[in-house]
């Protein structure tokens, strides 16, 4: 069992750290860090996608003396899936910061518990 | 004919690619005109193409390059997909269409061109979703979906809709994220990405006995990924801020179009990934049911007590979302069937209480139910649409409502009697619920207001409104009156899936 | 004032990191873009129903991390084995990328052939991933330099005319430039592509435009320039691939050839994509910056 979870150590990190960042953006109230655990929880599953394709020895899949043997290079799936998946997390994130940006010039704070209470307060002015 | 009619899709979605990005040079009203053009091109193109399938009465894989499955991006469309892509398309025209008052009065007006964009964007991913035969393609298109909602909702620039923008976008990362990981696992078990290798890798995984977790766990995030996305029940928090906060048209798009979309793209992945059987047996069914059942309690509830109207009809949203995904658990054939009838009911419904919630609250210039006392009275055209929204949302007969109602009912009598009784209980219980805060608000906007100014708004000060709420309340009646067409259609393309 | 590591990160954990540039602008001669009664509005938190909730937050937070990691742990414990090259992936699909994919696709960079010939229709949209955020972000800032007086005020934009600065960046910028163009042109002969071109390249734009200024700058990448390029890059992009959809899907000839493998000259659309993808990229890097740091572009 131990050589078991010893062989899988790529995988089991990437799904701990997957687990810290999908915590981190369910529950931290900072937006910051919340931003900060998205983008760990995203790069967790690039890391496990990537380690699907990996094959220790064998090279990275461009050809090479037209050497077309598929038992000489790793997948090039992966590969091209997590560069979607980056570019995908790079939007989310510049997104993610402009909303922060806005969210603390109005209200000076990057707390949303804080935040919310502001607003639920605004709300009260208005009425 | 027919055999050009195939390539409808793929041009829709790359005229919609290019209108959405040439809209970002051109001017607010060259955008705007673009857009409602494009809907229309989409919306008959996609029409067309379903007539051609029905006749054809089969399906058709439409390579997306030189490479069929497992190897290139591939399309597939039977009778169902092109249907819900044209009837997507144009209750999207009709949205648009039906906010434009409120459109030019909350955006900013040197940015509107960027709103066009934003739904040209929210088409696509849409259109993408409806054909896509590929499981990495609909992630890609969710999250454009996912970013262009966020953009029409956070262009009305009050605080309250970056608020809301920051918590929409918090939980669709969390789905986008689950689903992004199941898919990651399904990959790493089956080694394909196509639906239909998919389909058979998982069935003989599934009849072997092998990678029995990582399977059902692949399942069950993919499904709780879009679930949270399309705002099942304990994800729901995020509907009411955000359908309360955005302008008309957006909360009309967003609760009629973006969350359908994902939850048909998650039928397919039921019938063309997992496969019905495997799904059912599995049990992640059963939790669908189960929350779908809490939701349309729950999100009722909540509705009754809610003062502001935009919120009570966003948290009706979530008790509508409620029944899809209680259809999508008791059975396979009616329970779907119902569940799809339901997603078109909603999708027509919806947009048609928002934009005449809109256009009352325009007259009154208040937002809560009370003070919206005598509005219909005012504008009488929004009053009707607006009766005829709620009566919809209630399951009053001759409207739409009513037919999913039955459907559904139907659907449960047919299933086992665990699942008979919960089903019809918390239906029955619902109903009331919905009858409840509704027949407040009608009971609302036909009281005779205080008010002694009592200029009247009439269709011809808003023509575009007028335009889409009778499309939309006509639209409603039709297939609330005459359901059998639509029923065959659906179950006829479930069938095809 | 400067602010050493130190407190930056004891502010950073404590959550009261400024957002605002930091350190080279004295804080008081910024004034505030709040009126000051909203800093009394901030309450000193009360002790309702949801702060109690709050308190339990970190432990329900520490179970359900558990839980969860625990089942993705046992599952990726059945996972087919790592490295192991008989695992479900290594299939058909993988063979016939690396066996015929330079004779099919033309490029020698399987990954570059995957994503641009195979699968082009996810790096459409991927693609236009990026298009949707810089609209989104543009919606979000644009024209907030006249509604933020923060931004206005002299030293915001610090343009240190370092001669330091600029003599490297002079030096700099250009083998930058050229580096990105190689890797955009290289996409399907080696490591590279439109992606990664494209953001070196829009890391030399940002680089001048902290070397000598926005306003340098600006005289040839501005909003106009920036949007009618994206435009061109992403209508091309769209209609060529929707071209070659076209005829792929119906059986036409469609006159695009794979080459010869090795030449730059080759793998058919892969290259002129390559660049569309590198134009929209590096603009979108660049516009990003630039409405970050100071509301337009």
């Amino acid at each position: 069992m131990m050589e078991r979870i010893w062989d899988e150590r790529i995988q089991i990190v990437a799904v701990i750290l997957f687990t810290i960042g999908f915590c981190t953006l369910l529950v931290h109230k900072n937006l910051l860090k919340k931003i900060i655990g998205l983008n760990i929880m995203d790069t967790a599953s690039y890391l496990l996608l990537t380690s699907m394709g990996y094959v220790e020895g064998r090279l990275a899949p461009i050809i090479r003396g037209g050497n077309t043997d598929p038992s000489a290079y790793v997948n090039p799936l992966p590969a091209g899936l997590v560069l979607t998946g980056i570019v995908v997390s790079v939007s989310v994130t510049a997104l993610l910061l402009a909303l922060t940006i806005r969210l603390y010039r109005h209200y000076h704070s990057l707390d949303l518990d804080k935040i919310y209470e502001l607003a639920a307060k605004e709300d009260q002015n208005e009425r | 004919m027919s055999f050009a009619s195939f390539n409808f899709p793929l041009f829709s979605i790359i005229l919609a690619l290019v209108c959405s990005a040439v809209s970002s040079v051109l001017r607010r009203k060259a955008a705007r005109i673009l857009s409602l053009c494009l809907c229309l091109t989409v919306a008959v193109l996609s029409f067309t193409l379903c007539s051609v399938c029905v006749r054809m009465g089969g399906r058709m894989d439409f390579l997306m390059g030189h490479y069929p499955h497992p190897w290139g991006n591939e399309l597939r469309f039977g009778p169902l997909e092109p249907f819900f892509a044209g009837m997507f398309s144009l209750i999207m025209l009709l949205s648009i269409l039906g906010g434009e008052q409120q459109l030019l009065r909350d955006l900013p007006m040197q940015r509107q061109n960027y709103y066009y964009v934003m739904t040209d964007l929210i088409l696509v991913s849409i259109l993408a979703l409806c054909y896509s035969n590929d499981l990495f393609t609909g992630y890609v298109f969710i999250e454009i979906c996912t970013i262009s909602s966020c953009g029409i909702l956070m262009i009305r620039e009050i605080d309250r809709t970056t608020l809301a923008s920051v918590r929409y976008m918090i939980f669709s990362l969390i789905g986008s994220g689950l689903f992004l990981l199941g898919l990651i696992l399904l990959y790493g078990i089956t080694g394909h990405l196509l639906m239909p290798n998919l389909l058979d890798s998982v069935r003989s995984v599934w009849a072997s006995g092998g990678y029995r977790l990582p399977l059902l766990s692949s399942a069950a995030l993919i499904t709780i990924g879009l679930g949270v996305k399309s705002g099942l029940f304990p994800f729901h928090y995020w509907m009411p801020d955000t359908y309360g906060a955005a302008t008309a048209s957006s909360s009309a798009i967003l609760s009629g179009l973006v969350s359908k979309g994902y939850i048909f793209f998650l039928i397919k992945i039921v019938h063309r990934v997992f496969g019905v059987e495997m799904f059912y047996a599995s049990g992640i069914a059963n939790i669908l049911f189960v929350l779908g059942l809490a939701g349309m309690v729950v999100g009722s509830v909540y509705a009754m007590r809610e003062e502001n109207i935009f919120r009570m009809i966003a948290f009706s949203s979530a008790a509508q979302i409620g029944y899809i995904y209680m259809g999508i658990g008791i059975s396979p054939q009616l329970g779907i069937t119902a569940c799809m009838f339901h997603m078109l009911a909603h999708a027509v419904t919806k947009p048609m209480l928002f934009l005449s919630a809109a256009q009352l609250q325009s007259c009154t210039g208040k937002r809560t139910v009370k003070e919206l006392r005598g509005s219909a009275r005012k504008h009488p055209l929004a009053g009707a649409v607006f009766i005829v929204g709620s009566l919809s949302m209630i399951g009053f007969p001759a409207t739409m409502g009513f037919v999913c109602k039955y459907y559904f009912a139907v659907a449960a009598f047919a299933a086992s009697a665990g699942r008979m009784i919960p089903a019809l209980i918390i239906l029955a219980l619902s109903t009331c619920l919905n009858a409840v805060y509704f027949g407040r608000s009608i009971i609302s906007v036909l009281t005779p207001g205080t008010d002694a100014d009592l200029r009247r708004v009439r269709v011809r000060d808003n023509v575009p409104f007028a335009v889409s709420g009778i499309m939309l309340s006509a639209l409603n009646l039709l297939w609330g009156l005459n359901p059998k067409f639509l029923y065959n259609l659906i179950d006829l393309g479930r069938e095809l899936l | 004032m400067k602010r050493s590591l130190k407190e930056l990160f004891r502010e950073w954990d404590a959550d009261r990191f400024d957002l605002s540039v930091s350190g080279s602008v004295p804080q008081k001669e910024r004034p505030s873009p709040l009126p000051p009664e909203r800093y009394d509005v901030i309450p000193e938190l009360e002790e309702t129903i949801m702060r109690r909730f709050h308190r339990v937050v970190p432990v329900l937070t520490f179970l359900l991390g558990l839980t969860l990691s625990l089942f993705l742990i046992m599952t990726v414990l059945e996972l087919p084995a790592f490295g192991s090259s008989d695992s479900p992936v290594f299939n058909e699909v993988f063979t016939r990328y690396v066996q015929d994919g330079t004779e099919e696709t033309g490029a020698v960079n399987t990954v570059a052939g995957v994503i641009l010939d195979y699968r082009a229709f996810d790096t459409l949209g991927e693609t236009h991933v990026l298009y949707t955020a810089l609209v989104a972000v543009l919606i979000l800032l644009l024209g907030f330099e006249k509604t933020d007086p923060g931004i206005r005020t002299p030293g915001y934009e610090v343009i240190r005319q370092d001669p330091v600065l600029t003599t490297c960046a002079k030096l700099v910028i250009p083998c930058v430039v050229i580096y990105g163009l190689y890797i955009i042109c290289n996409g399907h002969l080696g490591p590279g592509g439109g992606f990664c071109g494209g953001t070196v390249i829009g890391s030399a734009l940002i680089l001048a435009a902290l070397a000598f200024g926005f306003d340098s700058v600006e005289r040839f990448v501005n909003y106009r320039t920036i949007r009618v390029v994206l435009v061109i890059a992403l209508c091309f992009y769209s209609l060529s691939k929707g071209y070659s959809f076209f005829c792929g899907a119906n059986g036409i000839e469609s006159g695009i050839r794979p080459g010869t493998p090795g030449r730059i000259f080759s793998a058919g659309l892969i290259l002129p994509l390559n660049a569309a993808v590198g134009v929209v990229v590096s603009c979108t890097m660049y516009s990003l910056y630039s409405v970050f740091r100071r509301g337009r572009l």
